[in-house]
This record gives structure tokens, C-alpha cells and sequence, in this order.
């Protein structure tokens, strides 16, 4: 399914221009670039997870935190939109459920109801002789101009929304740079040391060799579990940016009311602020080929204190942290007991150095206004070639 | 409407054609006259039953994707796949490859070779040149070739399985299908898609020329039946976007065979182009599938409530108005992609422009049946159907129209139940009530009145238990295109099945009464439909004669 040849042009291009603006001159002299996670080794889920304990480990327990039914995840026989954790998010639901919904069911049901009672009222029995009337200006003009008032009433809304979701994030946003692969993701975290990271899809024990990691009911549902989780605070803005590999891929997070198709040598960018701590799940959302249905995509949202003690075991640092930190050694992870959690805090992970999970809500509360003020300062997507 | 426009001049034509029905009807010899043929009637029939064929085997394809989603996992695919020669012992990869095989020949046939051919090439044939007085199409050889090209495209998306199979959906998405997929399939489908779009241009070319060169002497545009007028809208965009289709499809042979590098980035192109380009062709090709059914549907209701269409001008100015706005809205299909801002305002914008002259349709419709005296003909229940389904699928549009909300619902279900409802309840529908509707006269026997009524309610019920339940499950976020799926979304996906299995119960119907009809059915007169049926084909014979209007008709 795929010529290798031009995928390692590809890969290697998209990894040059991520690091670097002039991307094209890189490009060109990139096939020498550092080795790339080609998809055609480490694609085959069971044989690219490390046998490694679950990673991150982040609860006291040390176990994994376990989904929650019915939140980051579907729910069989539900006919609604997913639980949104996110500000934007929970914008758009309401929009939807509470203006859309009930919109478009009015308007189904005139529509119907017009008709059932034409069909009675003027069948031929009832009716046997029929009127000639073909124009009526007034009644034409009204029916042009109600939906027209209609769509303007949507229309203030939903520009609204739109103008929330593309708010730059503001300074101290955590960066996340999430490629698509054939077939899984692969995760960057460029402001925290270059954390990185490959998720793939955990398959069920029947489908394991003996000894190697399977998904278990902790990990999340069956084709939504990944091996390894992004981890992301919440309450802090994240900034999303995708890109892919080889062909387009798009990451999906529905409890987030976000989707950002990840295209080859082009970066796209959103953001969004997870308010509740959990573990969401989505999946690829563009058709990218023969396991398209396998690449999920697993985040689990904990405390900032948290975030900073995960970045640090993988070995990256936080912001601003850098001068005192980056020595804890990626090998193994600690066992995050609550005495290491506080430890943690004082390495002051976001600015203005706050001390506890409740102060970057509060950076996030600045948001709303950043979003008004910047809501419609053009682009945010950018397209690398520009 | 023209309605009123049938004088007894117009009469005295049609005793005319029959005084001459034995020189009229000098019909050639079978190869000749369906293999050579330039008769807009034998072509058109040609076009429908192709369309019949096309759509057996799409809807086939579809009960394949509707048995392998009942439950969660992958059921039938290998199983499919190792029956196909060359594939004794197919990967995992292998298998799942062939459901995207199966996704993109189910949309490319049901598009291409089944929707258009059986709209425009199969109605708009038989009825354009009749409707307007004409004796037959302007180029009646080119009508031919329009046919005869759709054939080789067929043949080459139905081999095209055999030879890799084209995995990257009916959108062909570089660079996916680029350097994606190297197999030899995506460019046979490619050429199909070729082949086709050069069919329909040459179609598009010859319906422009014939109304507007071929009208009887009096047939002023604005007298025009409104199916007339909706193949004629239909006919331009047919000639402004397949062209920039044919440009998108020749980039990605190029891409792929010849070393350009115009959706590769590596090259300095960019993937996102070719997405602009197809969907500058792709969204007014759902205006294309549709306009015709919206004349279909016009025709029927004014028929069957004997009375002339409401608001004819506003009728047939709205659906020059959905074509216009229809080439300014594409990017709504590419709302995920990284749009700016004010890109996705406008579009979201403009997009919602297209629910005010389709609002005057669906109320145009109603008010043509107020205080009509109405029955209720196989064709008319089609049509009063049309006309609620099609409502259902639009305010969902109207729902997906928004940028801000559209994150959450691209490459779902929810846009699958959409646009099937438009499509498959709507733009089907109206195949169906024009099937029934022209079925008399172009056959010459009344089809089953109750197996009629029986098909549709079936399928009527088939198609909601199908397709509504999709709406729900892209709320709960399943995405489009998975030949598997978490467990969570299997009730509403063994739901979607068992509509399938009703709707096929229904299709069943469809077919027996079809034969039934063709061998069996009573002898239908020239008019069956009576004083409402207004329009020139109905002064005609059933089935009308081989040449109609030697003598050409007036009309007031």
C-alpha cells in the first residue's frame, strides 16, 4: 500500500519543517535527516508496544486511571452528543442541542404537518374540484423571507462559536504536536524538552502472541484504548498542532468538539482547555488507508502538578523550569506517591508560578477575553508552504 | 407551467403522428437500434437500464458493508476477499483494504453510474425533447456516444477490484490515493471517472443545445415544464464543474504516473489543493443528483392535484439560484482541514444561503396541493415522500452548514445519514415517482398499482430504519468509513441492518412488479393521469411514437 521511497521523502520533509520556517530548501536536503518512524516498523500494534507497564502511571495506586463510563467515550443506544469537557466545547453542544435540534425538529414537523393536512383536506373526495390559484406574491415573499430571518438568527451564533474556537491560546498554552501515521500517532511535546511519544492501538488478548501487551478494561474500550495516553493538564489552554507523515490523517477528539485534519507538509493549529480531569478517547477521523479504524487516539487529562511530574519522567522539562530540572532520568517511572506530587509543584510548571491545579483555571479565566479581542484576527491554520 | 398551453393545433399534431404511425415507427433492426442507435427514446431507455444495472450492483455492495457493520469486528471481509481470484489467503491488511474497496465503488456507482445516468441521461432523454416539442435530441450521434462512453468507464471501475482495488474513497483524496496506493486500480478508477465526466460534458452540451434550439414554436422558456428547466440548470453545471473534476483526476495521474508533484508536498504541492479542486466539482455534483428530481417531483404534484405548479417563475428561479450558490460553497466540505477563520464564516455563511430557495421548493410543492383536488398514484405517494424526506436532509445540512459545529460531525455518521437522506430518500425517491410516473408511457403498460403502493411503503420503512439511526451514532462520534467499530456504537449499526434487509424486501418488490408490469401489465392509453397531466408527452401514444412531432406542436 505504500512506496517507501516517497514516504521517507515525505516523513523526513514533514519532520524538517516542524523544526524549521524555510522548509523547502530542508526538505530537499533532508534525506539525510535523523531517522523517522516509519510507519512499516513500528505500524503492526503488536509488536510496537513496549512490554513496558502501562505508561503514564499517574494515580497513587500506580495502576492506570481507568476511563469512566459515558464520559471521553460513546454509549450504546445514546442518541446525543458526547459529555464536552471543554469551554468551546460545551459552547457548541449548547448551540446544537439547544438552538439546532429543536430548530430543525420545529421545522421537520410544519413541514409535515402541512402536508398531512393538505393530503386530508384536499384529497379529491374532500376537494373534487380544484382551485386554480398558482401565485400568491405575499405568501411568496413570507416564505422567502422567514427562513432568510431564520438563518440570520443561526447565523450570529454560530460566527460566535466559530470566533471562540479560533482564540489564539494565550502565552504559558502547552504545546502538542500530534503526527499521523500509517496507522497510529505519534506525539510531540516541542515546548517540554521534546517529550515524544507512539500510540497505538492495544489489540485484545485473542489476538496477542503470549507475553505481549494486550488491552484491558483499564486501558478503555476495545479499539479506543492506545498504548500510550497523551497526557495533558487540565485547565491549562493546549495548543494542538497536526501534521502527518504520509497521507492525511485527522485528530478526533469528540468530547473536546475537536477534529483537525493532520495533512502532510502542512501545520494545523487549534486550541481548547480541558476543565475536567479523565481519560477521552477519539479516532482517526480521514480516511488514510487499510487501518484506518485502528489508529485511536487516547488522552488523559490530570492536574498541571501531575503534568509536570509526567514531563519530567519522560525526561523533558517544563518552561521556564529548565535551569534547575532535567536530570530526572527517563528510565522508569516513578511511582507518583503523593509525596513526589508536591515535589513537583515547586518547580513552579506554569507561569505566574502557580501552586496548586486551581491557578491555571484561573490563567484560563483570562481566556474569554483573549477570545473576543482576537477572535477574528484571521488564520490560524498554517499552511507550511506560506 | 404549460399547463395551459396545449391548443387544438397541438392536437391536430398528434392525430397527425398517428396518421403516420406506420412511417413513424419504422424502427431499424435490433444491433441498429441499440447499438447504433440516435433515437433520444431507445437512448434514454438504454441510460435506465444501465442506471437499474449500476444500482443492483451498488446496492449490492452496500448490503456487503450493511452485513459486515451489524456487529462489532470484522465478520465477512476475509471471507469476501479470498473468493476473489489472486487472493487465496488474504492479510488482515489485505482484508480491511477491500472495505475501503467496497465504500469507494458503492459511492463512484451510485454517483456516477446510477443517480446521473438514470436522471439526466434516462429521463432527460426520453422527456426533454418531448416535453418541449422537440422531434429528438440536437446531436442525436453525440447522445449516443454519451451512452456508449459510461460503458468502458463501468467496465474499467468494475475490473478495477482485480487489479489492487482503489481504497481511497468516491473523493480519491491525494495523497492517499497518490502515492498511497500504488496499485494500478486507483488509476482504472481514475479513467472511469474520465470517462465519464467526458460522457456527461458531451450530455450537458447536447441538453443545452436542444432547449435552447429546439423549442416548439411557442414554447417560451418561461413556459417551459419545470423538469425541462431543472435538467437545464443541472446541464450547466454539468459543463462548469466536470471539467475542474477532469483537471483535479488527470493532476492525480500525473502525481501518480509521471512524476508531478502538485498535491505532494515533498514537491512543494499541496494535498489541500486537490481537495478545493474536488470539491469545486463535488458540491454542485450533489446539485447535479438532485435538481432533476426537484422537476421530477414539480411535474407529479402539479399532475396529481390537477392544478398548475404555485409560484412557476419562483420555481424555476430557485433552482437557478441553488445552482449559482451551489459553485460558492464547496470549502463546507472541508471545514477539519485547517481553514482560516473568515474562510469558515463565509462558508458557513454562504452555505446556509442555499436553505432559502430550497425552503421555496419544499413550499412551492405544498402550495401547489393546497386546494388542489389531489389522488394518490404510486407517483404521487413517491413524491409527497420526496418531499418530507428531503426536508429531513436539508435541516440536518443546515445543521453541518455550521463551521463551529461541523468539527464535531465531519467524517461521521451523522453526515452519512445526512446526505443519504438527501440522496438516498431523496434523490431516489424522485427516481422512483418519475419511474412510476413515466413508466406508462414509456412502456406502454400500467405498472401494478399495489405493488407499487407496496414498494414504497416497504422501502419507505427500510430506508428510515436504515438511515436514521446513523444520525445517532455520529453524535456519539463514529467515524465514517471503519469497517469496524467500538462496541458501543453496535445496537444503532445492528438497527441500520435490519432497515437494510426491509429496504432490500422492498427492491425485491420493485423488481417483480417491474416484470410484471413489462410482460403483463394492462395497456396504458395515451393520457392515463388525466386532466392534470398537462405536459406535451402526455398528448403522445404510450408507448409515443418512434419519431414524435414530424409536424412540429404549438403552444400558446
Amino acid at each position: 500500500m505504500r512506496m517507501t521511497g516517497f514516504l521517507s521523502i515525505l516523513a523526513a520533509a514533514v519532520l524538517a519543517l516542524t523544526g524549521a520556517p524555510a522548509l523547502a530548501a530542508t526538505a530537499a536536503a533532508a534525506n539525510t535527516a535523523e531517522p523517522v518512524p516509519m510507519a512499516n516498523t513500528t505500524s503492526d500494534p503488536a509488536i510496537a508496544p513496549k512490554p513496558t507497564p502501562a505508561d503514564p502511571i499517574l494515580t497513587a495506586t500506580g495502576a492506570a486511571r481507568a476511563p469512566v463510563e459515558h464520559v471521553g467515550q460513546p454509549t450504546d443506544g445514546w442518541y446525543g452528543v458526547q459529555t464536552q469537557v471543554t469551554k468551546t466545547g460545551e459552547e457548541a453542544r449548547s448551540f446544537h442541542d439547544n438552538i439546532l435540534v429543536p430548530l430543525i425538529t420545529v421545522v421537520s414537523l410544519f413541514v409535515l404537518a402541512l402536508l398531512a393536512y393538505t393530503v386530508i383536506r384536499f384529497r379529491a373526495k374532500a376537494n373534487p374540484v380544484p382551485s386554480k390559484t398558482s401565485h400568491n406574491t405575499l405568501v411568496e415573499v413570507i416564505w422567502t423571507l422567514a427562513p432568510v430571518a431564520i438563518l440570520v438568527a443561526i447565523a450570529v451564533p454560530s460566527i460566535r462559536l466559530l470566533a471562540a474556537q479560533f482564540a489564539p491560546p494565550p502565552k504559558g498554552a502547552v504545546t502538542l504536536k500530534a503526527t499521523g501515521n500509517q496507522w497510529y500517532w505519534s506525539y510531540e511535546y516541542p515546548d517540554h524538552g521534546g517529550v515524544t511519544l507512539t500510540a497505538n492501538m492495544l489489540k485484545e488478548q485473542s489476538e496477542v502472541q503470549p507475553g505481549q501487551r494486550y488491552r484491558t478494561p483499564a486501558d478503555g474500550p476495545r479499539l479506543l484504548a492506545a498504548d500510550n495516553r497523551v497526557v495533558l493538564p487540565v485547565g491549562v489552554p493546549i495548543r494542538l498542532i497536526s501534521t502527518a507523515a504520509d497521507v492525511i490523517h485527522s485528530w478526533a477528539m469528540p468530547a473536546f468538539w475537536i477534529k483537525l485534519d493532520a495533512v502532510p507538509g502542512r501545520l494545523n493549529e487549534t486550541s481548547f482547555t480541558i476543565e475536567k480531569p479523565g481519560v477521552y478517547f477519539g479516532q482517526c477521523s480521514e480516511l488514510c488507508g487499510a487501518r484506518h479504524a485502528y489508529m485511536p487516539i487516547a488522552v488523559e487529562a490530570v492536574s498541571p502538578a501531575q503534568f509536570a511530574a509526567w514531563i519530567r519522567a519522560k525526561g523533558g522539562t517544563m518552561p521556564g523550569a529548565a535551569a534547575q530540572t532535567g536530570t530526572t532520568p527517563p528510565a522508569g517511572l516513578p511511582q507518583m506517591s503523593p509525596a513526589t506530587v508536591p515535589a513537583a509543584k515547586t518547580d513552579a510548571p506554569f507561569q505566574p508560578a502557580p501552586d496548586n491545579a486551581t491557578t491555571p483555571v484561573a490563567v484560563n479565566g483570562t481566556a474569554p477575553a483573549n477570545e473576543r479581542q482576537t477572535g477574528n484576527t484571521g488564520t490560524l491554520s498554517q499552511p507550511s508552504g506560506q | 407551467m404549460t399547463d395551459s398551453a396545449l391548443t387544438p393545433s397541438h392536437f391536430e399534431a398528434h392525430g397527425h403522428d398517428h396518421a403516420h404511425a406506420h412511417d413513424a415507427d419504422h424502427k431499424p433492426g435490433f444491433f441498429a437500434r441499440w447499438f447504433m442507435s440516435t433515437n433520444h427514446k431507445d437512448i434514454g431507455t438504454l441510460y435506465l437500464i444501465f442506471a437499474i444495472i449500476a444500482g443492483i450492483i451498488g446496492g449490492a455492495i452496500s448490503g456487503m458493508m450493511r452485513a459486515e457493520l451489524m456487529h462489532p469486528g470484522i465478520q465477512y471481509l476475509p471471507t469476501w476477499l479470498a473468493m476473489m481470484p489472486g487472493h487465496e489467503n488474504p492479510s488482515f491488511d489485505d482484508a480491511l483494504h477491500f472495505w475501503n474497496v467496497l465504500i469507494t465503488a458503492h459511492g463512484l456507482i451510485m454517483v456516477f453510474f446510477m443517480v446521473m445516468p438514470a436522471m439526466i441521461g434516462g429521463f432527460g432523454n426520453w422527456f426533454v425533447p418531448i416535453m418541449i416539442g422537440a422531434p429528438d435530441m440536437a446531436f442525436p450521434r453525440m447522445n449516443n456516444i454519451s451512452f456508449w462512453l459510461l460503458v468502458p468507464a463501468f467496465t474499467l471501475l468494475l475490473a478495477s477490484p482485480f487489479f489492487g482495488g482503489a481504497g481511497n474513497g468516491w473523493t480519491l483524496y491525494a495523497p492517499l490515493s497518490t502515492y498511497g496506493e500504488p496499485a494500478p486500480a486507483t488509476d482504472m478508477a481514475i479513467l472511469a471517472l474520465h470517462l465519464a465526466g467526458a460522457s456527461s460534458i458531451l450530455g450537458a452540451i447536447n441538453f443545452i443545445t436542444t432547449i435552447f434550439n429546439m423549442r416548439a414554436p411557442g414554447m417560451t422558456l418561461h413556459k417551459m415544464p419545470l423538469f425541462v428547466w431543472s435538467v437545464l440548470v443541472t446541464a450547466f453545471l454539468l459543463l462548469l464543474a466536470l471539467p475542474v473534476l477532469a483537471a483535479a483526476i488527470t493532476m492525480l495521474l500525473t502525481d501518480r504516473n509521471f512524476g508531478t508533484t502538485f498535491f505532494d508536498p515533498a514537491g512543494g504541492g499541496n494535498p489541500i489543493l486537490y481537495q478545493h479542486l474536488f470539491w469545486f466539482f463535488g458540491h454542485p455534483e450533489v446539485y447535479i443528483m438532485i435538481l432533476p428530481g426537484f422537476g421530477i417531483v414539480s411535474q407529479i404534484v402539479a399532475t396529481f392535484s390537477r392544478k398548475p405548479v404555485f409560484g412557476y417563475l419562483g420555481m424555476a428561479y430557485a433552482m437557478v439560484a441553488i445552482g449559482v450558490v451551489g459553485f460558492v460553497v464547496w470549502a463546507h466540505h472541508m471545514f477539519t482541514t485547517g481553514l482560516g477563520v473568515n474562510t469558515k464564516m463565509y462558508f458557513t455563511a454562504a452555505t446556509m444561503v442555499i436553505a432559502v430557495p430550497t425552503g421555496i421548493k419544499i413550499f412551492s410543492w405544498i402550495a401547489t396541493m393546497w386546494g388542489g383536488s389531489l389522488r394518490f398514484p404510486t407517483p404521487m405517494v413517491w413524491a409527497i415522500g420526496f418531499i418530507f424526506m428531503f426536508t429531513v436532509g436539508g435541516v440536518t445540512g443546515v445543521v453541518l452548514a455550521n463551521g463551529g459545529v461541523d468539527d464535531y460531525m465531519h467524517d461521521t455518521y451523522y453526515v452519512v445519514a445526512h446526505f443519504h437522506y438527501v440522496l438516498s430518500l431523496g434523490a431516489v425517491f424522485a427516481l422512483f415517482a418519475g419511474f412510476y410516473y413515466w413508466f406508462p408511457k414509456m412502456f406502454g403498460r400500467m405498472y401494478s398499482e399495489l405493488l407499487g403502493q407496496l414498494h414504497f411503503w416497504v422501502f419507505f420503512v427500510g430506508v428510515n430504519i436504515l438511515f436514521f439511526p446513523m444520525h445517532f451514532l455520529g453524535l456519539q462520534g463514529m467515524p465514517r468509513r471503519y469497517p469496524d467499530y467500538p462496541d458501543a456504537y453496535a445496537f444503532f449499526n445492528s438497527i441500520a441492518t435490519y432497515g437494510y434487509m426491509i429496504m432490500a424486501a422492498g427492491m425485491a418488490i420493485f423488481f417483480i412488479n417491474l416484470v410484471w408490469s413489462l410482460l403483463a401489465g394492462r395497456k396504458a392509453e395515451g393520457n392515463p393521469w388525466g386532466e392534470g397531466a398537462t405536459t406535451l408527452e402526455w398528448t403522445l401514444s404510450s408507448p409515443p411514437p418512434y419519431h414524435q412531432f414530424e409536424t412540429l406542436p404549438k403552444v400558446d
